[in-house]
């Protein structure tokens, strides 16, 4: 372990544990209000430990929807992670068989994103950074999972206090921290229209999976790049 | 008071929905190791995955939102292209604060 990749990993995670936190508490509040039991709340935000797709499968156990249907969705969401651990494998190639186990279950947005970012601008991805950065961002999640289903009941309108639109926000700066790579443009503009359009024809959750497949589709059709260019690092991935 | 039980029904679903999850994060790592180099065109698509999938999770919410949501998240995206990304989500949060009960939207 490397103590100063550690407490790296635990500073750009803090961040990333604060502003999430109030999805976390959201989700604890819904889980409950959706008539999963205080404990069943806990161990869905510790064992599964992927917000959207959570918030949609308690969303749809609420509903009475079919088993195998939420789990289903619950994969339609988080099928981007495929993606992610595919992007993500050049950078930690040299981790053991079980700091991998780890790794893959630690595997968020910010925790992709930022170890991307890591890995592209030449600092490598330790694990020592990765899993400081992981593990605070898992126990903040709990946390507040616990803290939304205990007090959920007083937050009232999660509208009303704005909490709402911290997501689609945070995912927005998510998207422009990769803005200097080749063919960011026609890619997102490819992606946005195609996940608007799956969300009216097909529904949600599939506008994710096939959203990025349009985006995909158009970066793999582009010119090819000259060789080796170093790709244009994501600049300010995070904030930090 | 909060019931502490578990049902196993719901039990199963939960770790169902853990293991299909768990799936989607190993699975991209195993099926890019078993081929012994990337080619160039999948490379450019593996690149191109953080962006497009982003995008999917903010589009939609653009169009669907109503005019308070649009609001703000054009004003985090003006902001963001100058400032880091909590003072982003502040001005994001503010504007939509500001549009539902000062504005009424």
């Amino acid at each position: 372990m490397n103590r100063s990749d550690f407490k790296q990993g635990l500073k750009g995670g803090a961040i990333i544990a604060l502003s999430s936190a109030p999805f976390g508490v959201l989700f604890g509040a819904v889980a409950i209000d959706n008539g999963l039991s205080f404990l069943e709340t806990l161990l869905m935000s510790a064992t599964v430990y992927a917000g959207a797709s959570q918030l949609v499968g308690i969303e749809l156990f609420g509903q009475r929807v079919e088993p195998w249907l939420v789990v289903l969705s619950v994969f339609a969401v988080n099928f981007r992670h495929i993606l992610y651990s595919a992007a993500l494998a050049k950078f930690i190639r040299h981790y053991s068989p079980l700091q991998k186990f780890f790794a893959f279950f630690l595997l968020v947005d910010p925790q992709f994103a930022e170890g991307v970012r890591r890995g592209e601008s030449g600092q490598g991805v330790s694990f020592s950074w990765y899993l400081g950065f992981g593990v605070i961002v898992y126990i903040s999640w709990n946390i507040a999972t616990v803290m939304g289903a205990w007090f959920g009941k007083m937050i009232g309108d999660p509208a009303s206090i704005g909490i709402d639109v911290l997501l689609p926000v945070y995912f927005l700066g998510m998207v422009l921290a990769f803005r200097k790579r080749m063919g960011f443009a026609p890619i997102v503009a490819a992606s946005a229209i195609g996940s608007i359009a799956a969300y009216h024809f097909v529904g949600s959750p599939w506008h994710v999976s096939l959203g990025a497949a349009v985006g995909i589709l158009v970066a793999v059709l582009l010119p090819l790049q000259p060789k080796d260019e170093p790709d244009a690092v994501a600049v300010e991935a995070e904030p930090r | 008071m909060m019931a502490a039980s578990l049902d196993t029904g719901t039990l199963l679903l939960i770790l169902a929905a853990a293991v299909a999850t768990y799936i989607t994060r190993i699975g991209g790592y195993i099926l890019i190791t078993r081929m012994k180099s990337i080619p160039p065109r999948m490379e450019a698509a593996l690149n191109a995955v953080p962006a497009a999938v982003l995008t999917t999770l903010v589009a939609p919410a653009f169009f669907n939102g109503a005019w308070d949501v649009k609001i703000a998240m054009l004003v985090a995206l003006a902001v963001a292209l100058r400032f880091p990304g909590l003072i982003m989500l502040a001005a994001g949060w503010a504007a939509v604060m500001i549009c539902r009960h000062l504005l009424g939207l």
